[in-house]
């Protein structure tokens, strides 16, 4: 329970926020992208005050010696700007650009009322999973 | 035409989706990434976060979006993708986040929050990508 809780009440914030900026709408998504059509904000309002809480807590880590609820912080210490790290962001670029939906959005959208969601999750996972059986040892 | 969404939904919004990563970040040490989370949960890979906190992440997620939809704001979710565009884009989004280790939460929000130079260089890789995709699309392609 103690790790179950924390992760609960974190994904439910993290869904909260997702909806009540409307992140959820690929549509909304879309019109941040489309940069050449009739641009929306929306997304840069959302992705800054994102990153304000978020720089926040990185602050205050730094006078931690350990988070609250492990023994340890444990954040990805590589700095290299590598071939899979650019070509997995620019595929990842390509696919959210084609329908608008990122991995938080699609699986909130499980919830909205609409099916496409599921096709795309779904889709997903098994894009995942090629990841994984083709090259997932020669990457980590 | 779309409703512009009024700023200070997006702003709040926005606030929530931090506050959800620095409470990550202070409680378990760890990255909020929703696509790294999801191939824990599923057990597709590996990585830091134990099973049980990624799956608990990941059913809350919904679980808040239904909150806010009931309570607050019900989105329109607007898709007017095929099939086959769903099912091609959801390949790309879940090899390319699993290859270049996240996607919008992990690299976007925490990531550039923290100023780690692979996550200022995916979000800026992807958020080329998919305004380059848009684009092709939108205005080249013309669909």
């Amino acid at each position: 329970m103690g790790r179950i809780l924390p992760g609960l009440v974190v994904g439910l914030i993290f869904g909260a926020g997702l909806t009540l900026s409307d992140m959820v709408n690929p549509a909304r998504v879309h019109a941040f992208l489309d940069v050449a059509g009739a641009w929306d904000p929306t997304l840069l309002f959302v992705l800054g005050a994102a990153i304000l809480p978020s720089a926040i807590a990185y602050l205050i880590r730094r006078r931690m010696g350990r988070p609250l609820i492990e023994s340890a912080f444990s954040l990805p210490e590589s700095r290299s700007l590598d071939r899979p790290l650019l070509l997995g962001a620019s595929l990842f670029g390509i696919g959210w650009g084609l329908v608008g939906f990122c991995p938080g959005p699609a699986l909130a959208g499980l919830v909205l009322g609409t099916w496409q969601p599921f096709a795309f999750v779904a889709a997903m996972l098994a894009g995942m999973a090629l990841h994984t059986v083709t090259l997932s040892r020669s990457t980590r | 035409m779309m409703e512009p969404l009024a700023p200070s939904l997006a702003v709040a919004g926005g606030l929530l989706i931090g506050l959800a990563a620095a409470l990550f970040l202070l409680l378990t040490g760890r990255i909020a990434g929703v696509s790294g989370m999801t191939a824990i949960a599923t057990r597709i890979g590996s990585g830091g976060t134990p099973w049980s906190q990624a799956t608990a992440f990941l059913v809350g997620l919904p679980l808040g979006t239904a909150l806010v939809a009931f309570f607050v704001r019900k989105p329109d979710v607007v898709v007017t993708s095929s099939v086959p565009l769903l099912i091609a884009a959801g390949l790309l989004v879940g090899f390319g986040t699993r290859l270049g280790n996240g996607c919008t939460s992990g690299h976007g929000v925490c990531g550039v929050a923290r100023l780690s130079p692979r996550s200022l260089a995916a979000t800026a890789m992807f958020m080329a990508s998919a305004v380059a995709t848009v684009f092709l699309v939108r205005h080249v392609m013309g669909g």
